[in-house]
């Protein structure tokens, strides 16, 4: 290393002729994350499926049009069969098949996604924010503060999702309001208890306390000091809760307590569609996949967020590979000078 | 030759009987107080204007703590601090606020003082943001002048504290502290964590910055040649209380408090013959429990000079006339005896000690006959 | 000694979550206008007279609080109502539904930590080997599937093809144990591995890397440089340490359990008590909702002293105070 000082450096460039570089700007964690994340083919591949189903979602219209099938449109002639049952897929155009009634089974998956996707990312979204500033406000304030809030979460975190939503179906009646708000809210808690957790091991350090002395107010701290060393296990979790969200609204209206027939959600098609297993599999197969896709590409984009985040993980995993080959390559050499040894020897 | 005395308008702080406990607690569900942790108990000092008083004591001691409540960041449980005459223990969060321009601080770790996730330019710009002082480009080039006078480059506005290395991001924190041109920077241990020689940078640079702008330090450490290469005057802090405080080279030449002559055996020596003519003074025992501090002096159980009247009575803190010593130089000749002077961080060398050390008396081979012959207790 | 104020203490905190819960729902439901309520009870197309009936049956005209209290007062005698469809006392249906739900929830659980403990501890001894990313992408399939899709594929691929041919033992609906073991387990295997799939995936992702986390720390190291076997290291030292945080998000699980035992009766046809009351939405049968409210939050009060008890017993920082 050398001895010069970073002035004293850029004074011999310019000695030199060499011109400055000039002011460096220095790479935030963003864009260092970013690097890391592109050379992860698994997680780059989730993006793009993200991206295409997301696509595909909004552009659902397009595909009704090509196929000449609405999506509550029933096609008892084109879509039955003689006994009554849906037609498989490649069918009479229908591209995977049809449903009880001889809706079209593609379409109605297409404009199902929509529904997942805006509850998926809307509601988690939503429960991120509240998330992140009761968790805040719980782990700095500390106190009573903390006390109440931290039960309150915890409360909320154990609490049977079902019972809730059983009770806010009876009074309100099932609809897609009721879905975004119960996902939300048993989303928020888990999100909070993560962030407070943060926020009081943030708390502590030298910087925040240089803050205070400062004369820094307590939300200058929170939302400039506190908040930018948050968001990276923030963007971790919402992501990965993203998909729970998702599951979260399959399942309730698998149970009749989200979104009502007619319109497509791809919990209520795959509660249709357990009653037809035996004669119309593609009803059950492919909103199946679809939501599996969907939900997977999630989860390892998350994943992979997260490692691109702590490259701590991936060095000592590395370094442990590094460790056993060289063991191994060392034991090859040992056995390797002992066989010219022995043939030296005779 | 002028008379020098302590007039308050050369005090810039002026701590009174402060007292600061913290409570223990225990139980389950609804935690009741058990005990109190002594962190600082009756401490009085004061900091004069454009002067460095250090703060001496191992961990435990309370300096660090003393020195939070100087800085009005922990409220005290008892006594006044008083800066530029204003009592700020009284005083609301709201009107503490314009105060805080007067005294900062500079920590002792480099790589947690700073936000990892700001800029640099962000992180010295700071205090004008939140006192609202200056704005935009305005700022930008107060930060940059700032980055030039503690040595670093102004063109690195952009960069994150990662990038730099201790010595710098120490600098960052000076910078950050001489923003609002304080009157009085508090440095917690600012060297520790740095290596030798970038020590003797930061150190310079402070020392210039004091010049420059009158200000006033107190210096908290643990090493004593880097307190007495800073330090105007030293307080030696043990479990709470200052034991002995003096203008520096009057401490170092002649310590009076059993402690500060064993903490001063123990400093490595530069010359090896002087190493070896040192008698190292060994204190057997731990650090008592600041929870359950001795009765009597505190100092009492690991004393090589304690006798019983040690274990009952606790030593005030006073200038020792019994015996007669050249004047400290910087006293003054009219030895009026005022108040002011007797507080730590005065004029006077102050002990609190029944039986000080005198000059020439060998604490190694102390036991409690060589103690008491003659000396005389100095109650 | 201490242990015993404590069940006391958690045993008052749990009958007061109950209460709380219970009047909750009670109030969810009660408290709208009488009409309302008379209306959906009787349905959409109820007459004038029928909804006055309704009302005056069901004492729907009576001040809020005095149904309140009659309901409490039925509440601690045990009584929770009647069914509005079939007049029958709850507790009677509930006592009926309740065993496939207790068979479900205990074989699932004992399925559930099993699986997910094992697989999560030898994946992580065993970390980047054939072994672990084989039961790294389970995981992940796992954890990206909704309980009733996994219970949905596995009648369609297991169940059918097997009952079609000939191969009856494993069937859907409930069979008690009164009728056997052989058709017991039949019945429940399908529902078992259902219900533990998504919670085994989840506890073997947090259970590797909470001991993979322990396994890197120092002390293991020592324990290992003083010479001690392998297997010694983990049982001994590292497993405790590193399963006590996942021990403690149980008693968070239990809610996610419950929901999951719901879907799995649906999906399976096994009539307990989940089925029961998700069909009484559709009822709008209110007593039969209100009954599994209480039952859930008293299994969920009573899951979670268990799981405090156990973390207690595994670590020795935590002191019943």
């Amino acid at each position: 290393m050398s001895n010069l000082t970073e002035v004293g450096f850029e004074a011999q460039q310019a000695a030199e002729g060499q011109e400055s570089v000039g002011p460096v700007e220095g790479r935030t964690q963003w864009q260092l994350t970013w690097r890391r994340l592109r050379s992860d083919r698994v997680a780059m591949i989730s993006l793009a499926v993200i991206v295409i189903m997301v696509i595909l979602a909004i552009i659902a219209p397009v595909f009704a049009a090509l196929t000449g099938h609405g999506v509550n449109t029933a096609y008892p002639v084109t879509g039955e069969n003689e006994v009554g049952n849906p037609v498989g897929p490649g069918v009479n155009g229908f591209w995977l098949g049809t449903d009880s009634v001889g809706r079209d089974v593609f379409v109605r998956i297409l404009y199902g996604a929509r529904i997942s996707l805006f509850v998926g990312v809307v509601s988690t979204a939503i429960a991120v924010v509240l998330g992140v500033v009761i968790g805040l406000v719980a782990g700095y304030f500390g106190g009573i503060v903390d006390t109440v809030l931290a039960r309150f979460t915890d409360a909320v975190l154990a609490f049977p999702y079902v019972i809730l939503a059983i009770a806010l179906a009876v009074v309100f009646g099932p609809s897609l309001t009721i879905i975004m708000f119960m996902v939300t809210f048993f989303s928020w808690a888990g999100i909070a208890r993560i962030v407070r957790g943060q926020t009081l091991s943030i708390k502590e350090k030298e910087y925040i306390e240089a803050a205070r002395s400062l004369g820094a107010g307590p939300f200058r701290i929170m939302f400039l000091d506190i908040l930018p060393n948050l968001l990276a296990p923030v963007l971790v979790i919402g992501t990965l809760y993203i998909p729970n969200a998702i599951v979260f609204e399959a399942t309730l209206s698998f149970l009749g307590l989200g979104v009502q027939p007619p319109t497509p959600s791809w919990g209520n098609m795959l509660a249709d569609a357990s009653n037809l297993y035996q004669v119309a599999w593609w009803y059950l197969a492919f909103p199946a996949l679809f939501l599996l896709i969907t939900t997977l590409a999630f989860n390892l984009l998350g994943d992979g967020i997260r490692d691109a985040m702590d490259p701590r993980t991936e060095r000592l995993i590395a370094a442990r590979r590094m460790r056993s080959r060289r063991a191994k390559d060392r034991k090859q050499q040992a056995a390797g000078v002992e066989a010219v040894a022995d043939t030296v020897n005779g | 030759m002028a008379q020098r005395t302590q007039q308050d308008d050369d005090v810039l702080v002026r701590v009174e009987n402060a007292v600061k406990y913290f409570p223990v607690k225990a139980g389950g569900f609804i935690k009741h107080t058990v005990g109190q942790v002594h962190a600082v108990d009756d401490v009085s000092l004061v900091i004069e204007r454009g002067k460095t008083l250090g703060l001496v004591g191992e961990t435990g001691s309370g300096k660090s703590t003393l020195a939070r409540c100087v800085a009005g960041l922990i409220p005290v449980t008892g006594g006044k601090v008083f800066l530029n005459g204003t009592d700020i223990t009284k005083l609301s969060r709201g009107a503490m606020r314009p105060l805080r321009r007067e005294v900062q601080m500079i920590f002792q770790d480099p790589y947690s003082s700073l936000n990892p996730r700001r800029r640099v330019g962000a992180i010295i710009g700071d205090p004008f943001a939140i006192h609202r002082t200056a704005t935009g480009a305005e700022r930008k080039r107060m930060v940059q002048e700032l980055m030039e006078r503690v040595g670093l480059n102004p063109e690195h506005y952009n960069r994150f504290p990662a990038e730099f290395s201790g010595g710098q991001r120490q600098r960052i924190g000076v910078a950050r502290a001489l923003a609002l041109r304080p009157k009085l920077i508090i440095c917690d241990e600012p060297v520790s964590a740095l290596d030798v020689s970038i020590q003797a940078q930061v150190l310079n640079l402070l020392s210039d910055l004091q010049q420059e702008y009158g200000l006033s330090y107190l210096f908290i450490a643990h090493d004593l040649e880097v307190v007495r290469h800073v330090s105007d005057k030293v307080a030696v802090m043990y479990l709470g209380r200052i034991g002995e405080a003096a203008p520096a080279a009057d401490l170092y030449d002649r310590p009076r408090h059993p402690y500060t002559v064993a903490l001063l055996s123990a400093a490595p020596a530069a010359d090896p013959d002087t190493a070896a003519a040192r008698q190292r003074v060994i204190l057997t025992g731990d650090v008592p429990s600041p929870i359950d501090p001795p009765a009597g002096c505190r100092f009492h159980p690991r004393c090589p000079k304690a006798q019983e009247i040690c274990a009952r009575v606790e030593p005030p803190l006073v200038r020792d006339n019994s015996t007669a010593q050249p004047a400290a130089e910087g006293q003054p000749p009219d030895d009026s005896g005022q108040p002011a002077t007797d507080v730590p961080g005065g004029w006077a060398h102050v002990t609190a000690c029944h039986f000080p050390v005198v000059p020439g008396e060998n604490l190694a081979t102390a036991g409690a006959a060589a103690g008491s012959a003659g000396k005389g207790a100095v109650a | 000694m201490a242990i015993f104020g404590y069940l006391v203490r958690r045993l008052l905190t749990g009958i007061v979550v109950i209460w709380l819960v219970a009047s909750a729902a009670f109030f969810l439901f009660f408290a709208r206008p009488v009409e309302t309520v008379a209306r959906e009870l009787a349905g959409h197309a109820a007459t004038a007279q029928t909804i006055q009936l309704v009302i005056n049956n069901l004492g729907l005209n009576q001040p809020i609080m005095t149904q309140y209290w009659h309901f409490l007062d039925g509440l601690l005698h045990g009584n929770l109502g009647y069914s509005y469809f079939t007049q029958e006392p709850v507790t009677t249906m509930l006592k009926q539904d309740l065993p496939p739900t207790v068979s479900l929830v205990i074989g699932g659980t004992i399925l559930w930590l099993i699986l997910g403990f094992t697989v999560g501890i030898i994946s992580a001894t065993r970390a980047r080997s054939v072994f672990d990313r084989t039961a790294n992408v389970l995981v992940l399939i796992g954890l990206s599937m909704p309980i009733f899709v996994i219970g949905e594929l596995l009648i369609w691929l297991v169940f059918q093809p097997l009952y079609s041919h000939g191969f009856h033992w494993i069937n859907t609906g409930y069979a008690g144990i009164t009728s056997g073991i052989g058709p017991f387990v039949g019945h429940m295997l399908l529902p078992w591995i259902t219900l533990a799939a998504v919670q085994a995936a989840v506890y073997t992702r947090l259970s590797r890397g909470q001991l993979l986390e322990t396994l890197g720390e120092d002390y293991i190291r020592t324990a290992r440089a003083k010479g001690l076997s392998e297997r010694r290291v983990i049982f001994r030292h590292a497993l405790r340490a590193a399963l006590t945080p996942v021990i403690s998000q149980l008693g968070v699980d239990v809610g996610q359990l419950l929901g999951g035992v719901v879907v799995v009766e649906v999906v399976f046809g096994l009539g307990g008590i989940g089925q029961v009351s998700v069909q009484a939405v559709y009822q709008d049968n209110l007593p039969v909702i209100i009954g599994f409210v209480v039952i859930a939050a008293l299994f969920v009060v009573v899951a979670n002293i268990v799981v405090d008890l156990l973390y207690a017993a595994l670590d020795p920082r935590v002191r019943i105070t």
